[in-house]
């Protein structure tokens, strides 16, 4: 307890960093998610080969990716963005089925009332089909926060800064401090991103919680 | 209504945005420790020192920062980059300008075929082999080598002294040590060039930390790779074989820094330290860190102003 | 990037010894498995449990979540502190391994069951009670032979996950396929890391449809409608028709 409390300055910085490095590639792939997914909505045809295929860059780990990136980037070796791509292939690759099976999920009749009533066909996924989705995908997005936190504390092995640092530094000296703050931390930020992701898509959706449906 | 959950997800992304942004300013992601200053890496005027992936490097590293920062230079710190083969390219894309080294290995990873094994001959020699850009500073009297280490209960059993004398009998013997060791001339290669020598089987494990230190204590590695000034070898009965053909040579720590960053200030202050480094001093301030489990940067301060040098 | 690949992959040198790719792809298999069967063994009765009863729900739901928060990468250094002193020979390399790869694989294997059960139509276990089985029967014939697309969907879902994160072992000192990682990575050995990656990719693709080849052979026809076509929505998926997420292919 008490190096915790010694090294507090320690923790704030790697957690921000960790925020960085985990949080941002999660709004970006969402954004990068969302489009791809309408587009496999959109043209079934589609469906399979992206999902598979964005499946497939999961599989890639993620040491292999964080140190092969720079040469595909340009890129400095230890250039913390190479992180930030690589997490952000990981959660467009998650996300891309969630978003497709999400939009999937809206009802054909509903849709077809919206087009009745008038909406075009953007306006009708921005106001219909995205928002009636969001449960669907802030499930996925919640799976893909708590996984990215974890991820990148593997990037430690190369000495990028972040709360993985607690783990090496804690294993090099046989130390147990350092590695259960680092634990810790990393459980309590996960907690963190998966309450502020279900507090935004209650906020997003209050039409369930105006029927008492739980999200 | 539709207005107002149109502006409520605009805000949660922004929210996002913001607070996953303000994880970049407000911690800079580009500097580790918290005691550096802020700017990105070497800012006008300012350095960023390296460190290798194990507690005697970040330690030196802390040393050198700190005595810079004494005399008044901007100091960045990015400390456990990796093995050498990580950092030098780092070093030399200017990610780090300035790291510390030891001169033997050093040597031979410019040199494969580099020939002396006594400190000064050493020290020669990495100056005639380094590329332009880079260059070394003064050498310090404190050495840290590699060391083939055994349980001493097993080396007397195989009446093992020195490392030549596992002639014949390494065939029985796991060896391990860190995951470079594969291609390296201080490890599986070297063995075989300089000593004739091939084990049964090599364990990758790490650069002499816990996990070689307790696979020699629970028998896992038969011979395993431990620093000289580690306090784990005489804590733990071990004995580290001696070397007669020199396969390690001497291993003066010595600053390596890029020769665009360096200046009169930061030689001299860096020169300074290495002065007053012996490998007694060092392996004392090894075992404060580790086994003490005191923190680098506060180890690093107090051998800087029990020296006056900040 | 791509010659030094194939060059690698090429070179019988990297194919023999206890170095070579068939040594660490088996090791690496071994290790994935033996994690995926004690997690199932675990996890698979506790969450057909949790889904027939309804009880521990809330529990289970957040053990799991805690469980997949714990950065494996930490946790693998606090059980080889731990253990490795205590275990003799090669299992002080493989038990801290071993655990984390079960403790990661538990919660989408978990997940999957007991959503499955959850998500049998009422209707089946309505008649099924009404033809007269008891409360077992009913688990056995009826929830569980429905709950099975979603069970496999956790089970394949664990698997990614595992075979992905036991090359982060090999900071262990463990065998397997992340060694081509981590070796690479230390000498900075490209073309390694390179063909480590790509093999780990084919391993977790080869597995991934080994056991959608399974599922196809285990699951009812009736339920994955081959038989009937149902609805725009594909129904072997990872959600379930409630709209709620069992587990995206995660790591």
């Amino acid at each position: 307890m008490t190096w915790f409390i010694d090294h507090l300055d320690d923790v704030q910085a790697r957690t921000l960093q960790h925020v960085y490095l985990a949080g941002l590639p999660l709004v970006i792939g969402l954004l990068i998610a969302l489009p791809l997914g309408w587009l496999a909505r959109r043209y079934p045809v589609l469906y399979a080969p992206f999902t598979a295929g964005f499946g497939l860059l999961y599989t890639i780990p993620s040491l292999a990716l964080f140190v092969l990136l720079p040469g595909l980037l340009g890129t400095k070796i230890l250039d913390p963005v190479n992180v930030v791509v690589a997490m952000t292939l990981y959660t467009v690759a998650l996300l891309v089925r969630t978003v497709a099976d999400g939009l999937g999920a809206v009802p054909e009749d509903v849709q077809q009332s919206a087009t009745a009533m008038g909406y075009t066909r953007v306006k009708r996924f921005f106001a219909i089909e995205l928002p009636l989705a969001v449960p669907v995908i802030s499930a996925g997005l919640r799976v893909a926060a708590v996984s990215n936190v974890s991820i990148v504390s593997v990037a430690a092995v190369l000495g990028i800064p972040q709360l993985g640092l607690f783990f090496t530094d804690g294993f090099a000296r046989a130390f147990y401090d350092p590695l259960f703050v680092g634990i810790i931390a990393c459980v309590v930020l996960a907690l963190v991103f998966d309450v502020i992701i279900v507090l935004a898509t209650r906020a997003l959706t209050p039409w369930l919680r105006a029927t008492g449906d739980r999200a | 209504m539709k207005l107002s959950r149109t502006t409520l997800t605009i805000a949660t992304v922004a929210a996002l945005m913001t607070t996953a942004a303000c994880g970049n300013s407000g911690g800079n992601p580009l500097s580790t420790s918290s005691s550096s200053s802020s700017g990105g890496s070497a800012a006008a005027g300012g350095i960023t020192v390296g460190s290798a992936d194990f507690p005697e490097s970040a330690l030196l590293a802390e040393i050198y920062a700190g005595a810079l920062k004494a005399k008044g230079v901007k100091v960045t710190t990015k400390l456990n980059i990796g093995a050498r083969e990580v950092y030098i390219p780092a070093l030399q894309d200017g990610s780090i300008d300035l790291i510390p080294e030891y001169t033997g290995v050093l040597t031979q990873y410019f040199d494969k075929n580099a020939k002396a094994s006594d400190a000064e001959g050493v020290y020669t020699e990495l100056k005639a082999a380094l590329p332009p850009t880079l260059t070394v500073l003064d050498k310090s009297a404190a050495e840290d080598k590699d060391a083939l280490v055994m349980k001493k209960s097993k080396a007397d059993q195989l009446g093992v002294k020195s490392i030549a004398d596992l002639q014949g009998k390494s065939k029985d013997l796991v060896v391990g040590g860190p995951p470079e060791w594969k291609t390296r001339l201080t490890g599986l290669p070297g063995f075989k060039k300089i000593y004739g020598l091939e084990f049964k089987q090599f364990r990758p494990l790490d650069a002499g930390g816990p996990l070689t230190l307790q696979a020699l204590k629970s028998g896992q590695i038969d011979a395993g790779d431990l620093f000289t000034t580690d306090p784990s070898i005489a804590e733990n009965d071990l004995v580290a074989l001696q070397d007669p053909k020199n396969m390690y040579a001497a291993q003066n720590v010595v600053p390596l820094i890029t020769k665009s960053k360096s200046n009169p200030t930061i030689e001299g202050a860096l020169n300074a330290v290495s002065a007053k480094l012996d490998t007694a001093t060092l392996a004392a301030l090894v075992k404060e860190v580790v086994s003490d489990k005191k923190d680098a940067d506060v180890v690093a301060k107090e051998f800087l102003s029990k020296n006056n040098l900040g | 990037m791509i010659p030094g690949i194939v060059h690698w992959l090429t070179d019988p040198a990297n194919w023999s010894g206890p170095d070579g790719v068939p040594t660490r792809l088996f090791e690496h298999v071994w290790y994935c498995a033996l994690a995926l069967v004690v997690a199932s063994l675990v996890a698979v009765p506790v969450g057909l449990w949790i889904g027939h009863t309804g009880r521990g729900r809330f529990f289970a739901v957040n053990l799991a979540g805690a469980a997949r928060a714990i950065p494996s990468l930490g946790l693998l250094y606090v059980l080889v502190l731990w253990l490795f002193p205590k275990l003799a020979g090669d299992s002080a390399f493989l038990v801290p391994t071993l655990i984390v790869l079960v403790v990661l694989a538990i919660p989408p294997i978990m997940a999957g069951a007991y959503a499955g059960v959850e998500g049998v139509d009422p209707e089946a276990r309505d008649a099924a009670r009404g033809m007269g089985m008891t409360g077992g029967q009913v688990l056995r014939k009826v929830e569980v032979p429905c709950a099975l697309p979603l069970v496999f969907s956790g089970l394949r879902s664990a698997t990614l996950q595992v075979v992905g994160t036991a090359t982060i072992a090999a900071v262990a000192g463990t065998g397997g396929l992340g060694r081509y990682l981590i070796d690479g990575q230390k000498v900075q050995d490209f073309p390694q890391m390179a063909s480590g990656a790509l093999i780990v990719a084919l391993l977790a693709l080869g597995l991934d449809l080994l056991l959608a080849l399974v599922q196809r052979g285990v699951v009812s026809p009736g339920l994955t409608g081959r038989s009937t076509r149902r609805g725009n929505t594909p129904v072997d998926v990872e959600i379930d028709p409630a709209g709620r997420t069992v587990d995206a292919p995660a790591r």
